[in-house]
C-alpha cells in the first residue's frame, strides 16, 4: 500500500472510532446521556485518538527511518569491491541503484551487480511498505479495541481527550521555539568553524574588512582580512541615520493621531500610515537607489558637497520611512493605552491640551514608546534589502553619511550569493556575521520587552 | 432611552401641577411621581455658582432636564439620586469637563460669580483653575507626590521660585491631611500611596492651584470605611476655605458631610433643600423612595 493510501486508511479508521465510541458510550448507560461521566463527545474522541495516534506515531517514525536503513542494508550486502571503494564512489552506486528503482533509467548501463543490488532494493522496499501497513493497521485496531472496551459511565474520557489536546498545542508552539534553536545552532556550528580559521579578537576588533582567501600563496591579494567592526560601524550609522527620521516622526504623527486627530480623521489617517509598512522593502530599495540617492547627490553638488552616489544618508532616509508606521503604530497604541483619568486630572487642574499631551500623557507612555522604539531599531539593524540596493558594497570605517558604507547584512548577501565553497573562511564568515547580528538584536528585543513589560506593570495597574 | 419615555410625561405633569397629582398618588402626598418641577429653594443667600436652565445632550439624547441650582460660599452640597440620573454629568458641566466628550452639548446659564462660564469669551484654562475637581476614581500623575502638588502652580505660574513652591506644596499637602504621612518620602511616586491616601493627594492637588469651587466627583467610593472617614473630615475643614459640590451614592456620607442636598432622578433637579429637612423631612414622593431605599 502507498503511505499515502495507509495515511487515509487510518484517517477513516479514525472517523469510524469516533462513532464506535460515541454510540458505545451512549449504549453502556441506554442512552441516558446525564448519567455519563464525559460527553458522548468525549468518549467518541477518545477512542478516535486511541486509534490513531500510535499508529500515526509509528507512520512517521517508519518513513523518517525507513530510506536509511533500506539503503545500509543494501550497503551491507553488496560485494567486497564496490563496498571497499572510496566514500564518493559507493554513494554514486547507491544514488544509480535509486535511480534504476525509482525511474528505470542509469547513466552508464546495467552492470550485473547494479541490477542484483537494485533488486535486493526493490524487494526491501515492497517488504517494508507491507510490513508498515500491517503494524500501524494492527496497532490502530489494537488502539481502537482496547479504547472502545473502556468506555464506561465513570470512564473519565473528557479528561484525557483535554490532555490530549494540550499536548497538540504544547507541540505547535515548541516548533517555533525548535525553529529558532535550529536556527542558532546551524550559525553557531558554522560560526565555530570560521573562528577556527580566524581568530576571534581580529573578527570582533579588526578596522579592515576584505574578505578574501588565498587559492595559492604566491597569490595577488592574497592577504584577506576579516575585521567587522567598519561592516557595524556602517549598521550603525544607517540604523542611527533611519532612526533620526524615524523616531521624531513617528512620534509626532502618534501623538497627533491618539490626541488630536478627531475619529474621523484618525479612522483615515492610522490605516494610511499603515499602509507603508506594507510596502516591500525592494520597492523602497530602489526608491532609495534610484530617487533619493541621486537626488541627495544633486542637492549635494548643488551646494557644493562631494556625496557619493550611493550614500549612507539615501539608504538611511528611506529606511527611516519604512520604520516610520512601526514606531507611529505601536507609540499610538501606548498613549491611547494612558487612561483617559489621567487627562481628565490634569485638565481639572487647569492644564491646557498641549500641557497634558507634554507633561502628563507622554511621560506616563514613554516606557511603552521606547519598548516601541527599540524595536524598530532592531528592525533597522536587521534591515537588508534597501541597503543592498542602496547603500554600496566598499567597507569605509567613515561616520560621514555622505560617503558609500556598507552593512553586516549587505556583506551576508554578497558572501552567500552565487556559487560557493562551504569550507572556505570567506564563506563561512557570512555565519559569523549573522551570529553577530542575531546577538545583537536579540539583546535589544530583550531590552525591549522587559521595558515594555514594567511599563504594564507600573501604569495599567 | 428613559429620557424619551419620560418627555411626554413630563409637560402632562407639568400642565396640571399639584391637583394632578393627588388623584395620581396613593397616599396622602400631595405631590405626584410624575411632577419633576423642582421642589424647594435652589437659592441661596450668597451664591458662588448660579445655574439656571441647564440642559445637557449627549447627541440627541438628553440627560439633564432645565437643572436650576445654586452653590453658596462655605457650604457643601451633596447631589444624590440613583445611577444615570446626571449627577455627575450636571457636576462635569461646572467646570467644563464635559467639553472634552465630543457629543456633548450644554445649553442654559452657569455662572460663577456672576460671570457667564460657557460665554464665548472665556477660556476654560483659568476656569478650571478656579474649579477644581477631584474624580470618583484617585488619578495620580505617574509622577513624584511632590510633582503631583507641584505640577498645578507650575502650569499656572503661581510660584515665583522653589521655595514658594516647596511652600505651597506643602500646605496643600497639610490641608489634605497629608503631609505627615509623605514628608519623607516626596520623591516617591504618588502612584506607590494607598487608595486613600492617593484621593487626598488628588485633593491637595487640586487645592494647590487655589479653587474656589471644589467639584467631587463619588470620591469615596472606591476608599475603605477608615480612608473614607478621614476624606469627610477634609471635606468638613476644606468648606471654611471653598465652596464644594460633592457627588455621591452614600446618602449617610450625604448626611455627614453636605449642609445641602440636591436629589436627582432621571436628568430632573427632584428636590433641594437643607440635608437635615431632605433626609428627615422629604417633600416629594421620588426624594423619599430614594431615601427609604424603596429604589435607586
Amino acid at each position: 500500500m502507498q503511505p499515502t493510501t495507509l495515511l487515509l486508511v487510518l484517517i477513516v479508521m479514525a472517523f469510524i472510532a469516533y462513532q464506535m465510541g460515541f454510540r458505545r458510550s451512549l449504549a453502556v448507560v441506554s442512552g441516558k446521556a446525564k448519567q455519563l461521566h464525559s460527553l458522548p463527545l468525549y468518549h467518541g474522541f477518545f477512542v478516535a485518538l486511541a486509534a490513531f495516534i500510535p499508529a500515526f506515531l509509528v507512520f512517521s517514525l517508519w518513513q523518517i527511518l525507513e530510506n536509511t536503513v533500506i539503503t545500509n542494508m543494501v550497503l551491507n550486502a553488496l560485494p567486497d569491491e564496490i563496498s571497499s571503494k572510496a566514500q564518493g564512489d559507493v554513494n554514486l552506486f547507491v544514488s544509480q541503484i535509486k535511480n534504476l528503482v525509482d525511474n528505470g533509467i542509469t547513466a552508464d548501463g546495467i552492470s550485473p551487480q547494479l541490477q542484483q543490488a537494485a533488486n535486493y532494493y526493490a524487494a526491501l522496499q515492497s517488504e517494508s511498505a507491507a510490513w508498515l501497513s500491517r503494524t500501524t493497521i494492527a496497532l490502530s485496531l489494537a488502539g481502537l479495541f482496547i479504547a472502545w472496551r473502556s468506555v464506561k459511565r465513570e470512564a473519565r474520557t473528557r479528561n484525557w481527550v483535554e490532555k490530549a489536546v494540550i499536548g497538540f498545542l504544547i507541540a505547535c508552539s515548541s516548533i517555533a521555539i525548535l525553529t529558532t534553536l535550529g536556527i542558532v545552532l546551524s550559525v553557531l556550528f558554522e560560526s565555530v568553524r570560521f573562528f577556527g580559521q580566524v581568530p576571534f579578537s581580529d573578527f570582533m576588533f579588526g578596522t579592515e574588512w576584505s574578505p578574501q582567501t588565498a587559492l595559492r600563496a604566491d597569490q595577488v591579494g592574497s592577504s584577506g582580512s576579516f575585521g567587522a567592526i567598519p561592516l557595524f560601524a556602517g549598521t550603525l550609522l544607517i540604523s542611527f541615520i533611519a532612526m533620526v527620521v524615524a523616531i521624531p516622526v513617528g512620534l509626532m504623527s502618534a501623538i497627533y493621531l491618539s490626541e488630536y486627530a478627531s475619529l474621523k480623521v484618525r479612522s483615515m489617517v492610522k490605516p494610511l500610515l499603515e499602509i507603508l509598512a506594507g510596502i516591500p522593502t525592494v520597492v523602497y530599495g530602489f526608491f532609495a537607489a534610484l530617487t533619493v540617492a541621486p537626488l541627495i547627490r544633486g542637492f549635494g553638488s548643488a551646494i557644493g558637497l562631494d556625496v557619493a552616489s550611493e550614500s549612507a544618508l539615501a539608504a538611511g532616509l528611506v529606511m527611516g520611512i519604512m520604520i516610520i508606521p512601526f514606531i507611529s503604530s505601536l507609540s499610538d497604541d501606548v498613549i491611547n493605552a494612558v487612561p483617559q483619568s489621567m487627562r481628565d486630572g490634569a485638565y481639572a487642574l487647569g492644564a491646557t491640551k498641549s500641557e497634558t499631551v507634554r507633561k502628563v500623557v507622554f511621560p506616563a507612555a514613554l516606557p511603552g514608546v521606547i519598548g516601541g522604539i527599540l524595536l524598530g531599531v532592531s528592525r533597522a539593524i536587521g534591515e537588508t534589502m534597501i541597503v543592498v540596493m542602496a547603500a554600496g558594497l566598499a567597507a569605509n570605517l567613515t561616520l560621514n553619511p555622505l560617503e558609500a558604507v556598507t552593512t553586516v547584512t549587505v556583506q551576508i548577501v554578497t558572501l552567500l550569493t552565487g556559487d560557493q565553497e562551504f569550507d572556505s573562511a570567506k564563506t563561512l564568515a557570512a555565519f559569523a556575521l549573522g551570529l553577530l547580528l542575531f546577538v545583537t538584536t536579540l539583546i535589544l528585543n530583550v531590552i525591549a520587552l522587559y521595558v515594555v513589560r514594567k511599563y504594564r506593570e507600573e501604569i495599567l495597574v | 432611552m428613559l429620557m424619551n419615555d419620560m418627555t411626554p410625561d413630563n409637560s402632562l405633569a407639568r400642565e396640571s401641577g399639584v391637583t394632578a397629582s393627588a388623584a395620581a398618588s396613593t397616599g396622602p402626598m400631595r405631590i405626584s411621581r410624575e411632577h419633576h418641577e423642582t421642589v424647594g429653594d435652589y437659592t441661596v443667600a450668597d451664591p458662588r455658582i448660579t445655574c439656571r436652565n441647564v440642559d445637557v445632550y449627549y447627541g440627541d439624547k438628553r440627560a439633564i432636564h432645565a437643572v436650576n441650582l445654586d452653590i453658596g460660599r462655605n457650604e457643601v452640597v451633596a447631589m444624590i439620586g440613583p445611577s444615570g440620573c446626571g449627577k455627575s454629568t450636571f457636576l462635569r458641566c461646572l467646570n467644563r469637563m464635559n467639553d472634552t466628550i465630543e457629543s456633548c452639548r450644554v445649553t442654559g446659564e452657569i455662572e460663577l460669580d456672576g460671570q457667564d462660564i460657557y460665554d464665548k469669551k472665556i477660556d476654560v484654562v483659568p476656569l478650571r483653575s478656579q474649579v477644581g475637581m477631584v474624580f470618583q476614581k484617585p488619578n495620580p500623575f505617574p509622577k513624584s507626590i511632590y510633582e503631583n502638588v507641584a505640577w498645578g502652580p507650575r502650569i499656572h505660574g503661581l510660584a515665583q521660585n522653589k521655595a514658594d513652591l516647596n511652600e505651597i506644596v506643602e500646605t496643600s499637602l497639610q490641608k489634605a491631611g497629608l503631609w505627615s504621612e509623605v514628608k519623607d518620602r516626596l520623591e516617591k511616586p504618588g502612584t506607590g500611596l494607598s487608595g486613600g491616601q492617593q484621593q487626598r493627594l488628588c485633593i491637595a492637588r487640586t487645592i494647590a492651584v487655589s479653587p474656589e469651587v471644589i467639584l467631587m466627583d463619588e470620591p469615596c467610593s472606591a476608599l475603605d470605611p477608615i480612608a473614607t472617614a478621614k476624606i469627610e473630615d477634609l471635606i468638613d475643614e476644606l468648606r471654611q476655605q471653598y465652596s464644594i459640590a460633592i457627588v455621591t451614592h452614600s446618602m449617610q456620607q450625604a448626611a455627614r458631610v453636605s449642609q445641602r442636598t440636591a436629589y436627582f432622578h432621571m436628568g430632573d433637579l427632584i428636590e433641594v433643600g437643607e440635608t437635615a429637612t431632605i433626609f428627615t423631612n422629604p417633600v416629594h414622593p421620588l426624594t423619599e423612595d430614594y431615601i427609604t431605599g424603596r429604589f435607586g
